[in-house]
């Protein structure tokens, strides 16, 4: 099945209008940053976005802020509480005349992996269980990175971070698998969900504009390559992203109306290896000698992933299908 | 104008229903849930046009709360007890967002060991985040002290969040009469709020936004220091409109037969309504006592506390929370307002943890602590209440959580 793009067809349908401005204090080459440009483009000048701690809360260091729209930074564990105060402010003081109409802004709440997966999870999965009229950001780049890089649950199994530290006792790294955010999020039927990439701009922007139609919980995972924290170039991280789209360890996905649809499906997939060979939180993994059996269990869920995918996006009745 | 029998809980949330708030974010903890309660029946039937939110946590409540008043809304929210410590993140935050709204605390004692009934060691924890606390003695004094928050945390000067702080139990739950003003004249007192600057598409607005470096850092808490230093003539001002407008004066502290007293009892809260029982009794007995009720407690008054205290025979701060390791938390704080030359003997005591009575003639003993330190002139070493029977009591719980036998058997 191909999904066809409804807003962004063309990359000439991007507004060249810039809502975040350069020279911020981000790393080059920070994938966060990138997603998180296209976003806005996507949204328009009326936004405020409500921050929790992480890399991006430094986009905003007084008296600076790149932004043309407006930003509230919480605290890490709860910017979507925030994003209720906000909306719910806006919506009271418009329905009593004590603001106009036109004021009324998009709240976006913006957050990296480390808080969305654990310590910020409660304040989000309640914003969503409330019904909340809100968009939400979460920037992956698969650990605490503003930290300096510590293993979150969203750090995937086999990536090296300053405490899943390679030893001659833990070869692997990083034990645990990648938490599921995405699924923990759809359990809840959120009106719109999706994983991003900046890779994919048309990708990324079309479905937040697509999201744009509905009211509540709009959630949105960018996979956000992190040039200090994964060890590649600035220079290529977008090429890295894209990679983790074209192996299929990045699946571009989104639900609604409680389907699930793959909007980009790699014809041909390229070996996980391709991806993880760049990285150097990979290299223990090739280097002095290969682990065989942790690249055979990332390439195998890769598969796994994309079979069950299939199986599922092409008969309508899975269970029928288990019996084939 | 009607008179009412209410509860400290029902006074707090007529209250926010005469200031009209816009939002209240609310997490249910006992003994606050009356508040909450009452208001989301007001919310639902439309005799308050507010919205309430249960969030899911004290944390999100008070990050809720904070996003609303900065966005320009008028918020009330109530916790209390573990509730407030669990949010405590958010009160340094939102303090220093400068954004007024107003957070009922209904005391209660903190765990562990985990208990219901009051004392301040919650509320008082909050002293150094920058909201300003008024801590109410009767129910009356609850309804009146929100009306005058609003005032106070929004005049342009001060821009701050405040707590509006009451006992559990021994005023949430306590009905007592309260006058309930009608909502034009509290219209005339506390008109509707015009913030400052808020989140608009007109004007975009950054907020919370991060400072690296001492300097910009050390100038905003020095201005939120300014800003609360300003609150306490204004706070004159706003009871001084109060008093007029509906005939009930308070000032930051409260002075009972103080004029010609030698010595001084220094307590807050609704357990100053048993000091000035004890008070009265002291006098017919021949004391010269009065008693100073600590009111406003952030700004604190260090110099009415001077000025009132300064002179006289003897002076005891009686705590109902306990600093451990240190003592009681007023006592330091009303010790820090003294001046050598003049300051009094000061005497500590503890007593009312976790909701405990005090017990027949420990006010006498204050009284002869207090007689003795005049030549001793005190210690600063804090006197812990509690009573010969208690202390059985617990000896004889002691043996039955050890199963040992009773030694009226052994």
């Amino acid at each position: 099945m191909t999904f066809h793009r409804e807003v962004y067809k063309s990359i000439k349908d991007i507004p060249r209008q810039e809502y975040l401005a350069g020279g911020t204090g981000m790393c080059a080459g920070c994938g966060g940053l990138l997603a998180l440009r296209l976003l806005h483009k996507a949204l328009g000048p009326n936004v405020v976005f409500v921050n929790a701690a992480g890399c991006l809360t430094l986009l905003a260091v007084f008296p600076f802020t790149p932004f043309h729209s407006s930003w509230l930074y919480t605290a890490m564990a709860s910017a979507p509480a925030g994003a209720q105060g906000v909306r719910d402010a806006l919506d009271i003081l418009i329905e009593k005349g004590r603001l106009p109409a036109t004021d009324d802004l998009k709240v976006v709440v913006v957050t990296g992996d480390g808080a969305a997966h654990g310590i910020g999870l409660q304040s989000t999965l309640a914003a969503v269980h409330r019904g909340l009229d809100f968009y939400y950001l979460c920037y992956d780049n698969e650990a605490f990175a503003n930290t300096g890089f510590q293993m979150s649950p969203a750090s995937p199994h086999g990536s090296r971070t300053g405490t899943t530290p390679v030893t001659a006792a833990t070869s692997v790294g990083t034990a645990t698998a990648k938490q599921d955010l995405f699924q923990l999020w759809r359990a809840q039927q959120p009106a719109f969900l999706a994983t991003v990439s900046p890779a994919y701009p048309l990708d990324l922007m079309d479905k937040v504009a697509r999201a744009g139609r509905a009211r509540g919980p709009k959630l949105f995972i960018g996979l956000a390559a992190c040039p200090p924290g994964w060890g590649v170039e600035p220079a290529d991280s977008a090429q890295v992203a894209k990679l983790a789209v074209d192996t299929g360890v990045w699946p571009l996905k989104e639900t609604h109306d409680g389907e699930l649809v793959h909007t980009i499906r790699p014809r041909h997939f390229r070996p996980v290896e391709d991806y993880l060979r760049g990285q150097a939180r990979y290299r223990h993994l090739f280097e002095p000698v290969r682990q065989e059996g942790v690249l055979h269990r990332l390439q195998a869920e890769v598969d796994r992933y994309w079979a069950e995918a299939d199986l599922n996006t092409q008969t309508p009745n899975p269970r029928l299908a288990v019996h084939h | 104008m009607t008179r009412e029998l209410l509860t400290g809980n029902a006074a707090a949330a007529w209250g926010a229903r005469l200031a009209e708030v816009d939002y209240v974010p609310v997490y249910p903890i006992t003994p606050q849930t009356e508040v909450i309660e009452t208001l989301a029946q007001w919310t639902s039937s439309g005799e308050l046009k507010a919205r309430l939110v249960t969030m899911d946590s004290e944390h999100s409540m008070l990050t809720a709360a904070g996003a609303a008043a900065a966005t320009g809304a008028r918020v009330f929210t109530a916790s209390s007890s573990q509730g407030l410590v669990y949010g405590f993140e958010m009160l340094y935050t939102i303090a220093g967002w400068r954004v007024p709204l107003v957070l009922l605390n209904v005391s209660r004692a903190l765990s562990a060991p985990i208990t219901l009934e009051p004392d301040h060691n919650d509320v008082l924890a909050a002293r150094d985040c920058g909201f300003l606390q008024i801590h109410a003695e009767s129910c009356q004094e609850v309804l009146d002290s929100v009306l005058m928050a609003y005032r106070l945390a929004e005049q342009r000067d001060v821009q701050l969040p405040i707590i509006v702080n009451l006992d559990g139990f021994y005023l949430s739950f306590t009905r007592e009469p309260v006058e309930v003003p009608c909502v034009d004249a509290v219209r005339e007192f506390l008109p509707a709020r015009k913030p400052l600057h808020g989140f608009s598409a007109s004007h975009a607005l950054a907020q919370g936004v991060a400072v690296l470096g001492g300097t910009g850092y050390s100038f905003f808490k020095y201005q939120m220091q300014r800003a609360a230093e300003a609150a306490l003539a204004v706070h004159d001002a706003v009871t001084g409109e109060f008093c007029h407008h509906f005939g009930r004066c308070y000032g930051a502290v409260e002075g009972f037969r103080l004029d010609d007293a030698d010595w001084v009892i220094v307590m807050s809260n609704s357990f100053s309504t048993v000091g000035k029982e004890e008070v009265i009794r002291l006098r017919a007995e021949g004391e010269k006592v009065g008693l100073l009720r600590l009111r406003l407690i952030r700004p604190f008054p260090s110099q009415e506390i001077e000025w009132l205290l300064g002179g006289r025979r003897g002076v005891a701060v009686i705590d109902q929370n306990i600093s451990v390791g240190k003592g009681g938390i007023l006592f330091g704080e009303v010790a820090s307002a003294l001046r050598a030359r003049t300051a009094p003997p000061l005497l500590s005591f503890i007593g009312g943890l976790g909701g405990r009575r005090f017990r027949g003639r420990e006010f006498d003993l204050v009284m002869s602590a207090l007689h003795a330190a005049e030549n001793t002139g005190g210690s600063s070493e804090p006197t812990l209440l509690y009573s010969e029977a208690e202390y059985v009591q617990v000896m004889d719980m002691l043996r039955v959580a050890h199963r040992l036998p009773d030694t009226h058997q052994a």
